[in-house]
C-alpha cells in the first residue's frame, strides 16, 4: 500500500501534527497549549504559502 | 547581607532525588510514543502525541520513505538516524520487519523519509516533556 500526497497535503499534515506536539510540549495550561498549537498551525501553512508565492514571483 | 542569607539558603538546598517515575516515564515514552504521560495519568495528552506522532511515522512509510541504520558514513545519514531512533519502538518495529526499504521512483517517497525523522524528533520532545512532568518542573 502506497500513500500519494501532493505538496500542499504533506504540508497539510506534516503541520497539523507538529502542531498537535508543539502545543503539548511546549505550554503549561490546556488553552495555553491550544493557542499556542493553533499559532504554529498558522505559521507553518503560512510560510508554505508566502515560500510558494515568493517563488512564482521569482519564477516570473 | 539578606542576599547572602538567601544565597546560602539556596546552595544548601539539596538536590532533588531522582525518583523512579523520573527514569521509567521517559523510557517508556520513548519506546511508545505518548506512554511517558499516559503512565503519570496525562490521558489526553498522551493520546494525542501518540496519534500524532504515530501517524506522522505511519505515514511516513507509507509514502516509501527511508530508515536510516546505524551508520557511520555522510553526517546526514547519521543525523537521518539519530532522528529516525528517536520514534523508538516504532523504529525497532520497522527494523525488525525490514520496512522502509525506500523507493527512488517515487518524488514523494523522499516527503516520507523526512516524516518519519520529523516524527522521531518529536518524540525526543515529548520524552523531554514527560521528564519535566515526572520531576515536577511542569504540571
Amino acid at each position: 500500500m502506497t500513500v500519494q500526497l501532493s505538496h500542499f497535503s504533506a504540508a497539510f499534515v506534516f503541520a497539523l501534527f507538529a502542531s498537535i506536539v508543539f502545543g503539548i510540549t511546549h505550554r503549561e495550561t490546556t488553552r495555553d497549549m491550544v493557542r499556542y498549537g493553533l499559532y504554529c498551525f498558522a505559521m507553518f501553512l503560512g510560510g508554505v504559502l508566502a515560500a510558494g508565492w515568493a517563488m512564482w514571483l521569482v519564477r516570473r | 547581607m539578606a542576599n547572602s542569607t538567601t544565597a546560602k539558603t539556596k546552595a544548601a538546598e539539596p538536590a532533588q532525588p531522582a525518583s523512579m517515575m523520573s527514569v521509567i516515564a521517559p523510557a517508556i515514552g520513548w519506546l511508545i510514543p505518548g506512554a511517558g504521560h499516559m503512565i503519570q495519568k496525562r490521558w489526553i495528552r498522551g493520546l494525542l502525541l501518540l496519534v500524532s506522532i504515530g501517524t506522522l511515522f505511519v505515514l511516513g512509510l507509507l509514502m516509501q520513505g527511508h530508515i536510516y541504520k546505524a551508520n557511520g558514513g555522510d553526517i546526514l545519514d547519521i543525523l537521518g538516524f539519530i532522528g529516525d531512533l528517536g520514534a523508538g519502538g516504532l523504529y525497532i518495529t520497522t527494523l525488525t520487519m525490514n520496512w522502509g526499504q525506500g523507493a527512488i521512483a517515487f518524488a514523494i517517497a523522499d516527503y516520507g523519509t523526512k516524516f518519519m525523522i520529523v516524527a522521531g524528533l518529536l518524540n525526543f520532545i515529548a520524552v523531554a516533556d514527560a521528564y519535566h512532568i515526572a520531576i515536577g518542573k511542569k504540571q
